[in-house]
């Protein structure tokens, strides 16, 4: 895992990074500039030399729409048939009321706010999204809809493949060792639902630390030590809490 | 005003530097919170903050295109920036600056990627000293970067004068305030692009051509310490223990 | 705030592509080569009223210039100078997308880009318009307005506003023994003293072709411009890239190369017509004198 970390390299906006014949897997961060492949964005290059594969993962920029991705939203609109959501992207997303609903509304008769108002914070998923249209969300679907509690953490969006890890192991790790339930949409935002609020300040701590430190190689491990040193201190499990 | 000596007896410029010898760059990749992107850009004494918002939906729908972001730039100047008091409002200097400005960085910007947008640039001149403008694309493209807006390169500026029929390097107010011409000059490096060009001044054909050398090789200096900068802003961060 | 502009004029794809395909063969498909420019006409003194004017028909497109000379005071730094100004207006008349109200961003860079190449090139002999050393002297008013839009307003603006200072003639003043200034504006005293002249010549870009004097559909297909300023005496008295879009450094010296042979050209024809003595108003924007 820490050999593959390695073979990253940080990259910034005209840096050409490698030369020959490519697969691009990240097609919006990567130019083409005489044979040469140059990053569009601060982040981070990989190269598989074996797999002929490159791709640059951002370190910064928004939240960008794709089907099927599991987003947060923010109620902060609402028209005679559908609401507005702010869901970090360069676009509200639009949420139809019969959808929501599962039946046809009469906006004669019914006000939209009764089920969901402007600050109302809602799980759904991307139905459709060609950057031309504003995206369009759906709540159809297990645990979808109003999200009526937890707590909401905001990182970059860029940084959710980290929060998530590979294979899921940071967010089993997240989960395993706060006892939380944590669920990470791909907007960045992450709602967590722990058994106390000692557990949520040191899970609120250890997603904020993996969010700076995504760069730098050893994640895993120093977000586990983290989160131990953090609950002795605690004393939320037995061992010699430090006195600091 | 008198004016003072541009060009010292041991041939160096008043501030001691050499003919193609820039000032002091200071660079601050992310110097702001709530803006999707920042940077804060000294030469010397000009100091220069921008500030990116977006890509973003806007009220003015229809200034929106189809197939692409628009970009929107002001360059402005803080009141007590100069020496003497600026009026707060924008003036005929500012509205063609931020055009220049605007028209410096579209070239880089991959716009097409989020169409029906605005990518917002808001610079803001905290204090002016020569080449504000210059300082200003550099601190843009920076901001942009900051922001994740993908680009093809950055660009950087850099100003090149003519001073007692010396052609000198990045000069300060002073030396502008004197000299015989200014000549703004922003670069894409790596694209090889030039995307600012301006004259303020007279120049033979020969002085023009030593000059746009001198300016691409200080852009060349200039765009290092930028994407330096950038890098500065992910090294810098510790592992916690 | 300056914005990513609207296309002033939205050309079809195909006819764009074909627009481009003919300048990468060196022609036009006006049939101009890329190094011509469009017939100029040249109008002096078209505005009777005013102290120096020109009507400036390039193609299609119609500037006109003028100059009003008033007295003022001068600026606190050069006591002992006349003063310059330089204004710029794109009237709705010259193109369906042009709005009334202030300049925009375009009218406003125009005026500077020319006030630019006067004012550094010392064009006009600043010392010559003191009236009252230290208090009174005369302030150089330049209006340009483009009244029709065919692309390529900064030449013709320039032209417009050569040909206007060309002609312009101070009124004769009294001055009385407690410093009083009377203008009398039916007699003339001298004429405007220019020192050199300069004229702009623009050149276009549309994918690595370079060509001067693009009109509208030209400007629309081009994606950037470079404004040179030249002299009178082949010297380069001004840059101002314009449009987004970029030059290499290569471009860059073949385009200087362009404008200072095309300057030379035009000041020339400028001269010459200038002193041909066109008569004073003998042609309207709309006329059919138009080659």
């Amino acid at each position: 895992m820490e050999s593959q970390e390695a073979r990253r390299v940080l990259v910034v906006p005209g840096e050409a990074f490698a030369e020959g014949d490519y697969k691009v897997l990240t097609p919006s961060y990567v130019v083409k500039v005489n044979k040469k492949y140059v990053a569009a964005v601060v982040g981070l290059a990989q190269i598989n030399n074996e797999t002929k594969e490159i791709a640059v993962i951002p370190l910064e920029g928004c939240y960008v729409p794709q089907p099927e991705d599991l987003v947060v939203g923010y109620v902060v609109d609402l028209g005679l048939t559908s609401w507005e959501l702010d869901i970090r992207a360069p676009f509200t997303a639009t949420l139809y009321a019969v959808d929501f609903l599962g039946r046809p509304v009469n906006p004669a008769k019914e006000d939209l706010s009764r089920y969901l108002a402007v600050g109302d914070t809602v799980l759904a998923k991307v139905e459709v999204f060609d950057r031309n249209r504003g995206p369009v969300v759906t709540t159809k679907g297990k645990g979808l809809g109003k999200v009526t509690r937890g707590t909401i953490v905001e990182i970059s969006p860029v940084k959710v493949a980290r929060v998530i890890g590979r294979k899921g192991s940071m967010h089993q790790l997240l989960e395993g060792e706060t006892g939380c339930e944590v669920l990470v949409a791909r907007n960045g935002r992450i709602l967590i639902n722990c058994p106390n609020k000692e557990l949520e300040d040191v899970l609120v701590m250890a997603i904020l630390k993996i969010e700076r430190e995504a760069h730098i190689p050893g994640l895993t491990d120093r977000v586990k030590e983290f989160i131990i040193r953090e609950k002795v201190k605690r004393g939320l499990i037995g061992g010699e809490a430090k006195a600091d | 005003m008198e004016r003072p000596r541009l060009i010292r007896e041991d041939g160096l410029r008043h501030d001691g530097r050499k003919y193609d010898e820039l000032r002091p760059v200071r660079i601050t990749v992310g110097a702001l919170n709530k803006a999707s992107g920042s940077a804060l850009v000294e030469y010397g004494g000009t100091k220069v903050l921008a500030a990116v918002y977006g890509p973003r939906e806007i009220p003015q729908k229809h200034l929106l295109l189809p197939d692409r972001a628009i970009i929107r730039c002001r360059y402005h100047m803080l009141s007590f920036s100069t020496h003497e008091r600026k009026s707060p409002a924008l003036t005929r200097r500012e509205v063609e600056l931020s055009k220049v400005i605007r028209e410096a960085l579209e070239p880089v910007v991959m716009s097409e990627t989020f169409p029906r947008t605005a990518i917002d640039i808001f610079i803001e001149v905290i204090n002016a000293d020569g080449g504000t403008r210059t300082a200003a694309v550099t601190a843009a493209s920076l901001a942009l970067a900051d922001a994740g807006v993908p680009m093809r390169d950055l660009v950087v500026g850099v100003a090149v004068g003519k001073i007692d029929g010396v052609l000198l390097l990045d000069v300060d107010e002073l030396e502008d305030m004197f000299g015989e011409a200014d000549m703004p000059v922003a670069v894409a490096p790596s694209l090889g692009l030039i995307t600012l060009l301006q004259l303020n001044g007279v120049l033979t054909r020969e002085e023009f051509d030593a000059a746009l050398k001198l300016a691409l090789k200080g852009a060349a200096q200039i765009y290092e310490k930028s994407r330096e900068a950038l890098r500065d802003k992910y090294m810098k961060v510790r592992v916690e223990e | 705030m300056s914005h990513t502009p609207s296309l002033e004029l939205v050309i079809p794809r195909l006819k764009a592509s074909t627009i481009v395909s003919i300048l990468k063969k060196g022609m036009r498909s006006s049939g101009r080569g890329l190094m011509e420019y469009r017939p100029i006409e040249i109008v002096p003194g078209y505005v009777r009223n005013a102290d120096g004017s020109a009507l400036v028909r390039l193609g299609n497109t119609v500037v006109v210039a003028g100059v009003k000379l008033e007295v003022g005071s001068p600026y606190p730094d050069a006591p002992n100078e006349g003063a310059l100004v330089v204004n710029a207006e794109f009237v709705p008349t010259a193109l369906s997308t042009f709005e009334p109200g202030p300049p925009d961003e375009n009218a406003i860079e125009l005026a500077r880009v020319i006030d630019r190449s006067l004012r550094e090139l010392k064009a006009i002999d600043m010392s010559k318009l003191v009236i009252v050393p230290g208090r009174r002297v005369w302030v150089v008013y330049i209006d340009i307005y483009a009244l029709d839009h065919d692309g390529n307003l900064v030449d013709a603006s320039s032209i417009a506003t050569l040909a206007a200072l060309m002609n312009t003639s101070l009124p004769k003043v009294e001055v009385d023994e407690s410093g009083n200034v009377r203008v009398d504006r039916g007699t003339r005293a001298s004429p405007l003293p220019l020192r050199n002249r300069v004229i702009t010549v623009t050149i276009a870009k549309a994918e690595n072709v370079m060509f001067v004097d693009p009109d509208l559909e030209e400007e629309s297909v081009a994606e950037t411009r470079l404004v040179v300023a030249v002299s009178e005496d082949g010297r380069i008295a001004g840059l101002q890239k314009s449009g987004a879009g970029g030059f290499t450094e290569a471009e860059v010296l073949t385009a200087l190369d362009i404008a200072l042979k095309a300057g030379e050209e035009l000041i020339k024809k400028l001269v010459i017509s200038n002193l041909g003595g066109l008569k004073a108003g003998s042609a309207t924007p709309t006329g059919s004198s138009a080659p």
